[in-house]
């Protein structure tokens, strides 16, 4: 079975990855992630105007048969939730790169990104 | 330890199954997606192999002597093809394991009997049998056949259609819990109303080296252990060495709310101790519960009173697909057991508001 692994964004080895956009770094889990997890049932999330750590666990997200920590690709502080994902965590299946991201963080140093895997690395990682 | 593989293995690989370890046994424990599978047996009809369950086989002038003494319920009410649920207990009344015996046609004039224990139970469970009965000088052949027989679970509202378009006869007049030899596509196989999700269904011991043909020959949704777990956690039925365990969870039949498996005009192995839980009554029983806040309750999850003091474990939890509500399965002391008692359930620090409801969760047949 082949995942998508889009190379706009970056990659954490934990399986969450990364969209800059303008000036806030996107995050959600890759779909094989979610195709890993199964049917996802439950998301936790930090509240906006927390901070966050790079590689540190910032919520947790539990499918039926699994519970499963969530790490942040960035530090920074935390602008936006998905709070679609509390009613609808099975948006996390079917969109883990579009509707089913998780939170925005504006980032302490935008240079986190680079630190961090690409596309390439992450798809020999899971190949 | 190497994992023992069932027969379907290469078949499950082929159509996409996710495994996972299981009792000692490589199993699937998805298809497609747990949801779907669960979702399917609820409403049509799927399939699940369950080859890691045990088989026992025991004949012979005292195999009804052997099975009394070692076994919770009464054997003698079987009829041959009648089946009954009963535990294996200690003499202190806990359950060692539960189990589903068949009372199979004679052989050679001799009553005989198949059940079976659970996965990777087996071996231990055939030492039981055999030690007590050289101790009881008992004649009766226990064989473990667990490697010679495969066993396919079809479930749900239309397995009796399923079914019945596939086998020799028809399997209408099978009432629950009776089973019966017939044949699929020329494979003899003994076939049970019987089964764990809380729907109608079939469970088909057969020949491992004919497992793939009644596999294939049973045209419906495959599941894996996953949907059986949300399946029969719904159902309020118990999962050896998660809901009751000899070493880390040791209880007796009627903490875990299966004390219709006793029956105390029989003897045997745990039934004084029984005897006396019966008339002092228990100090704990399992609950039902739903999760009122946002969470999810696992095994191992403490369960707390209102006033936050821990008074129980919860040993199984799941959002369920059906009710579309986290529940689960825990011990509680008996001032709490009553449907409708407030209680919390604690996920990863934080305290859920739980309520206790009566089991099952679902309807089930």
């Amino acid at each position: 079975m082949s995942f998508e692994t889009p190379d706009d964004r970056r990659y954490l080895e934990s399986h969450e990855w990364a969209e800059e956009r303008d000036d806030v770094v996107r995050v959600g889990i890759t779909d094989f992630a979610q195709d890993e997890l199964g049917d996802v049932v439950f998301v936790e999330l930090p509240d906006e105007g927390e901070t966050v750590t790079q590689e540190e666990e910032f919520g947790v997200i539990e499918s039926i048969k699994a519970v499963s920590d969530l790490y942040a690709p960035v530090s920074g502080e935390v602008t936006v939730i998905n709070e679609a994902l509390f009613d609808a965590p099975e948006l996390v299946n079917d969109a883990p790169f579009g509707e089913g991201w998780m939170l925005e963080i504006d980032p302490d140093d935008p240079d986190d990104l680079n630190e961090i895997l690409t596309a390439d690395d992450y798809d020999d990682q899971i190949a | 330890m190497p994992l023992q593989t069932p027969p379907l293995r290469g078949i499950h690989a082929d159509r996409g199954a996710k495994f996972t370890e299981f009792g000692g046994w490589d199993m699937p424990v998805e298809f497609d997606s747990i949801r779907s599978e669960h979702e399917a047996v609820r409403t049509d009809v799927g399939k699940f192999d369950v080859s890691h369950m045990g088989q026992l086989h025991v004949t012979g002038p005292d195999a009804t002597t052997l099975m009394q003494r070692l076994t919770s319920n009464d054997v003698t009410r079987l009829d041959v093809g009648a089946s009954q649920y009963s535990t294996i207990t200690n003499e202190d009344g806990i359950i060692i394991d539960d189990t589903v015996i068949y009372r199979l046609p004679d052989e050679d004039g001799e009553a005989t009997y198949l059940f079976v224990p659970n996965a990777g139970t087996d071996e231990a469970t055939h030492e039981r049998w055999i030690a007590h009965r050289n101790e009881w000088e008992l004649d009766a052949t226990v064989d473990n056949r667990t490697d010679e027989y495969a066993m396919v679970a079809v479930q749900g509202p239309n397995a009796p259609a399923l079914v019945d378009d596939v086998i020799d006869g028809s399997v209408r007049e099978l009432d629950r819990f009776e089973a019966q030899y017939t044949t699929i596509e020329g494979v003899n196989c003994w076939i049970a109303r019987t089964g764990y999700t809380g729907e109608d269904g079939f469970e088909l011991i057969v020949p491992w080296s004919e497992a793939e043909t009644i596999w294939l020959t049973l045209d419906c949704r495959s599941c894996g252990l996953g949907a059986r777990d949300t399946l029969r956690i719904e159902a309020g039925l118990l999962l050896a060495g998660q809901d009751f365990d000899p070493e880390s969870n040791p209880r007796t039949p009627y903490e875990a709310g299966i004390g219709f498996t006793v029956d105390l005009d029989t003897e045997f192995v745990g039934r004084d101790a029984l005897g006396a839980i019966d008339e002092a009554g228990v100090e704990e029983r399992l609950v039902g519960l739903t999760l009122i806040d946002r969470g999810v309750p696992r095994h191992g999850y403490d369960i707390t009173n209102t006033e936050s003091r821990v008074v129980g474990t919860v040993t199984s939890g799941t959002m369920s697909p059906t009710l579309e509500k986290p529940i689960g399965l825990g011990y509680v002391p008996v001032e709490y057991a009553d449907p409708g008692t407030t209680l919390q359930v604690v996920v990863r620090g934080q305290s859920k508001k739980a309520r206790v409801e009566p089991l099952p969760f679902i309807e089930t047949v």
